[in-house]
């Protein structure tokens, strides 16, 4: 046991020694010890550098609020995390923790060389400093900034670790396992209600459970005892689920929260292969309770940031709880009650301790105590300064003026090794905000608390302003029996004894006998912003709190302020004179503290990130070694090749095979809609340019759909299947969209139309052979069918048979070469596909991919919508001006294409590119321009799409041009990084 | 996030809706009489207001069905919600 190990408690068992690493060197803890109070164990103040200063800081506090103890762990492995509190990290075997924010180490560091030219960065420096010249961003500024702003490492593999979401429902859903959320969950759970208590401690009980003293008690035991005892019955009731190490990120609207659930965190690493690390709760409640309780408030004061100085409270925990003492010499700064009990908690264990007070003299029960066992208070009295490079070893003190504005009489220092300081209570409205809920400010103790109109959550506790156990019990009661309508409790008639702060005094920036600009008075811990930087901003004009927030960085911090805010408030309101109620707070956002990104993304990594569609042919492509082609969801065979053969190769010999004899596609994964009603053609004739009524039965036809602002939107071949029946394609990648549309106008607009839309997309696969000799293969496959052209025509189907199975025959050309689709149901696909390979065998039938389709189709001058459509190309634009009717009356779209945007003569047209060298290959994307010699060189259009034809054996572009249709035979320019290709432009259909 | 209750299918988790801008602009039925200033008007011109909102609804991974919703936007409270051609509810 360390000599700071003063006091036996049992929620540390000293018989399970723990070992650790902390910056490089081994210490010792004991079970039960987060890592904060184990290096204070040992003696450990020191843990980090300052962000901006690198003055050295020290543990301050001992939950999620922690703004200096910020550790990166196991460095250097896959596990490694960064910016974890070690006041939140439960000590285990084997843990290896560094400081973050320092280099070379936190003893001796570079940066700290910040501290001392401080005076040069005050409030927005690097806003003021790095604007200009703009040419020393790249170089000096940007690699400078990023230099000496370090938050800790990520992690450079994948995170290891499983992650899981979970979703649950409940009646009463209680946040904070404090005294005031287990009497709220006892009530709830004993009135048959579904409950869930979370609580994000490894034990309940929150700072009652620890609490032994004369001056509090409950039914005559001490607080804890009677703590202890409600804890044990707690855990018996049958729907109350107890969620401990489990913490609320996010309280959305309608009572949907978020909680995160640490599972495996607190094992030694070679113990953590139970499955998952972290789960994220999705809980929708009817009703939520939230118990969050208070964050004690430092105080502001010249030099407050010394390792060694620490909030009261946590002083007391570290000793009550862990059974620390954080220092043998301990001098405690106040301006409230609170403090005081943990003045008597050490001088009870026979530790030194000397109070200093803002106030004036205080009566109450818990000062009075202090004062009989002998702690000497300095009343009136403020911190202007303290001592030692390390750790604190001194501080010196004055007198208050009357009013406080100003410190009279002598110095007198104190020698000391822990300063505890304590600036009064801050609510935790963090929940209750996040929820959409509003403040009210109360004077008496400047504390914001919830102003509650919303009927779905109450505030207890201290997060409702409620700090005496007294009140805390009496109003947690009343509250949660009105909120869950319940007449009475075993809590109705409790007796509770508790001394009763008397007097309130508080100084938002303590003064001192030094000058403004030279005290170091820190406010934001963790961002370094100080009491200065604040008065600097409303100095320069800033005056929206959400405005200097921002300016000076106070509230920034992964923390978000939990420390700060309240300050930065106080002093905004008295520099500008005005009431802090006045000047509203900051939003605070979710999440409460920061979330992994693995509890996030949950279970969606890797292949579950996102859906994988494949076709039912997909196991011969890759039997075939066919590279893939994402297609929205789809994986597609983008090319097949031979041994060795690249996407070029490949491609010029599967598109030669396509004209010369054979080729054979998957396009299963076209989107395909079933239309059905008696109103089906007058609902295309809506929907698309063209005219439908006219379509014979068993006649396809191919359609444009536009938006309605006259844009392309998807185009497709549908086909008339009977009277009142047809089968729409559309895009592989457009499928979803369109059926989502054409539903929105058929359920919106035209409800009057009988039509009824069915996705069967993945109810056909899709073989289309096309080549010279398809209609040879085809009749083989169907050796009884006649394929001539009268019996037969193009855009045209008929159904037939495949060994007793349905399919349909369309004769239809995405490539502009004679072919074939066979549709079969998707099970019966990949027999179909083989069945067409084997018929084609003795036509050399290549199988060719999307790359291979699309130079095709590109060869004749068709158009893929999003590869050569971008939602800013009217038909027109595209020289499709055959498509659109000017028979309709209407159609979606129509009215758009004369506006006055849309009939402009200089709109980006689709042309063809010729180049003038015919081997050289444009780059999709590369920009066109026709004048180099002015500048700005004014850009005219871009490449859309761009092949090699071996057919025609020269390259090929479709590109979108400036009042292209006007410039056919006309020489333009594609300029590239290294030189300028000539181009010609020229008809977008190449061959006929 | 919302609780939504879908008017065929009671209340879902908003994940599985989408909201498809303001309700109650109804497609003209003569578009080719309108100037381009109406035509625009129709098109383009959409209400972003803090406040009582009408909005189109679509319970796409559900019914699919579309409805619209009384929605306040300045705290979220759903005020109504009812099926497509039924009259908004008057305050
Ligand atoms: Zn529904």
């Amino acid at each position: 046991m360390t000599k700071y190990r003063v006091n036996k408690t049992k929620y540390i068992d000293q018989t399970k020694t723990v070992s650790f690493n902390f910056d490089g060197k081994s210490y010792h803890g004991f079970e039960g010890d987060t890592l904060a109070s184990a290096l204070l164990s040992n003696g450990v103040h020191l843990v980090g550098r300052s962000f901006k200063y690198h003055r050295p800081r020290g543990i301050m506090s001992c939950g999620s609020e922690e703004p200096n103890a910020i550790c990166q762990i196991h460095e250097d492995t896959d596990l490694t995390e960064p910016n974890v509190r070690a006041t939140e990290i439960e000590l285990y075997e084997g843990l290896k923790a560094s400081s973050q924010n320092c280099w070379p180490s936190v003893n001796f560091d570079i940066g700290g060389i910040n501290n001392f030219i401080s005076q040069f960065i005050p409030a927005g420096f690097y806003y003021k400093t790095f604007m200009w010249p703009k040419s020393f961003w790249k170089k000096i500024y940007e690699p400078l900034i990023r230099m000496s702003a370090g938050l800790g490492k990520s992690p450079t593999k994948p995170d290891p670790e499983l992650y899981d979401h979970k979703h649950v429902h409940c009646d009463v859903l209680i946040i904070g396992g404090g005294i005031s959320g287990i009497i709220a969950s006892k009530i709830a759970a004993k009135n048959n209600l579904k409950t869930i208590l979370i609580e994000d401690k490894n034990i309940l009980g929150g700072s009652t459970i620890y609490q032994k003293n004369e001056n509090y008690k409950i039914n005559n035991n001490y607080s804890s005892e009677w703590l202890d005892q409600e804890i044990a019955e707690l855990k018996k009731l049958d729907n109350l689920t107890i969620k401990t190490r489990t913490s609320l990120a996010a309280y959305h609207s309608y009572n949907y929260l978020l909680a995160k659930e640490n599972i495996s965190d607190h094992l030694p690493l070679d113990k953590r292969n139970v499955g998952i690390r972290q789960r994220l709760w999705k809980i929708r409640a009817d009703k939520v309770i939230v118990a969050a309780g208070a964050i004690e408030r430092p105080l502001v004061f010249n030099n407050n940031d010394r390792p060694g100085i620490m909030l009261s409270n946590s002083v007391k925990k570290y000793l009550d709880f862990y059974g620390v003492s954080c220092g043998f010499n301990n001098v405690i700064f106040t301006n409230n009650d609170s403090a005081y009990e943990t003045a008597v908690s050490l001088k009870e264990k026979g530790i030194s301790v000397e109070m200093i007070d803002i106030r004036k003299k205080s009566n109450s029960k818990i000062v009075k105590n202090a004062e009989q066992l002998g702690v000497k208070i300095n009343w009136n009295s403020t911190v202007v300064n303290t001592f030692g490079l390390r750790k604190i070893n001194s501080v010196e003190i004055m007198n208050l003026s009357e009013d406080g504005s100003n410190v009279v009489g002598d110095k007198n220092k104190i020698n000391c090794d822990c300063l505890a300081i304590s600036g009064g209570w801050t609510p935790m409205v963090h929940m209750h905000t996040q929820s959409g809920g509003k403040l009210d400010f109360r004077e008496i103790d400047q504390t914001f608390i919830p102003n509650e109109i919303d009927k779905n959550h109450i505030n207890i506790g201290s997060c409702n302003g409620d700090f005496e156990i007294e009140e805390i019990i009496n109003n947690t009661n009343k509250k949660v029996k009105n909120f869950l309508k319940v007449s009475e409790t075993e809590f109705d008639n409790i007796s509770v004894l508790n001394s009763k702060e008397l007097d309130k005094r508080n100084i938002w920036l303590l003064p001192n006998f030094i000058s403004e600009g030279k005290c170091k008075s820190f406010i934001d811990f963790q961002n370094d912003s100080t009491a200065n930087d604040i008065k600097l901003a409303l100095r320069e004009g800033f005056k929206s709190i959400e405005h200097v927030k921002r300016y000076t960085t106070t509230g920034m911090a992964t923390d978000q302020g939990k420390l700060s805010n309240m300050h930065a408030l106080g002093i905004i309101a008295d520099t500008a004179g005005v009431k802090i109620g006045t000047l509203g707070t900051t939003t605070f956002r979710p999440p409460f503290t920061p979330l992994t990104f693995g509890s996030i993304v949950g279970r969606s990594v890797g292949n579950f990130f996102d859906i994988t569609r494949k076709t039912s042919i997909h196991e011969w492509h890759i039997q075939n070694r066919a590279k893939f082609e994402n297609v929205g969801q789809w994986k597609r065979p983008w090319y097949y090749p031979i041994n060795d053969e690249g996407l070029h190769n490949a491609v010029q010999r599967e598109s030669k095979a396509a004209r010369d004899s054979a080729g054979i596609l998957d396009a299963s994964t076209l989107g395909k809609i079933d239309i059905q009603g008696t109103d089906a053609s007058e609902f295309l004739n809506r929907v698309y340019t063209n005219a439908w009524s006219k379509l014979g039965i068993g006649k396809c036809r191919y359609g444009l759909m536009l938006n309605e602002d006259g844009m392309v939107y998807d185009d497709g071949v549908t086909t008339r299947l009977g009277e009142n029946h047809y089968l729409m394609t559309t895009t592989t990648g457009g499928a979803a969209n369109v059926l989502s549309k054409l539903e929105d106008y058929l359920q919106t607009e035209w409800p009057e139309l009988d039509v009824y839309l069915t996705s069967v997309t993945d109810h056909y696969s899709t073989a289309s052979i096309c080549g010279p000799n398809s209609k040879k293969i085809l009749k083989k496959i169907f050796p009884d069918k006649d394929f001539s052209d009268d019996a037969f025509p193009h855009m045209s189907y008929q159904n037939d048979k495949i060994d007793e199975i349905n399919c349909r025959i369309m004769r239809i050309s995405f490539t502009g070469e004679l072919s074939y689709e066979i549709n079969i149901e998707s099970k019966y696909g990949k027999s179909l596909w083989e069945k067409c390979i084997e018929a084609g065998k003795e036509f050399k039938i290549t199988p060719y991919g999307t790359e291979t389709m699309h130079l095709l189709r590109a060869e004749k001058g068709f158009i893929i919508v999003g590869q050569d459509t971008d939602g800013t190309m009217t038909p027109i634009d595209l020289q499709m001006d055959w498509i659109v009717s000017k028979k309709k009356y209407d159609f979606i779209g129509k009215r758009s294409l004369y506006r006055s945007d849309t009939i402009r003569e200089d709109r980006k047209q689709l042309v063809g590119l010729l180049t003038d060298d015919p081997n050289e290959i444009l780059e999709e994307g590369a920009q066109i321009v026709s004048d180099m010699s002015k500048k700005p060189i004014e850009m005219i259009g871009h490449v859309t799409s761009s092949y090699f034809s071996p057919n025609l054996n020269k390259s090929i572009a479709l590109a979108v041009v400036k009042s292209g249709k006007k410039m056919y035979g006309q020489k333009l320019i594609v300029p590239m990084e290294n030189k300028n290709i000539n181009v010609t432009v020229s008809d977008s259909v190449f061959s006929r | 996030m919302f609780l939504i209750n879908c008017p065929y299918c009671g209340e879902r988790d908003q994940s599985e809706f989408s909201c498809g801008g303001e309700a109650h602009i109804i497609r003209p039925k003569q578009p080719t009489e309108l100037s381009d200033d109406q035509w625009a008007e129709y098109l383009f011109m959409r209400k972003n207001i803090k406040g009582v909102q009408f909005e189109r609804w679509n319970h796409a991974h559900g019914c699919r069905k579309w409805f619209n919703m009384v929605r306040d936007t300045s705290n979220d409270k759903i005020h109504a919600v009812y099926k497509m051609g039924e009259k908004p509810p008057v305050e």
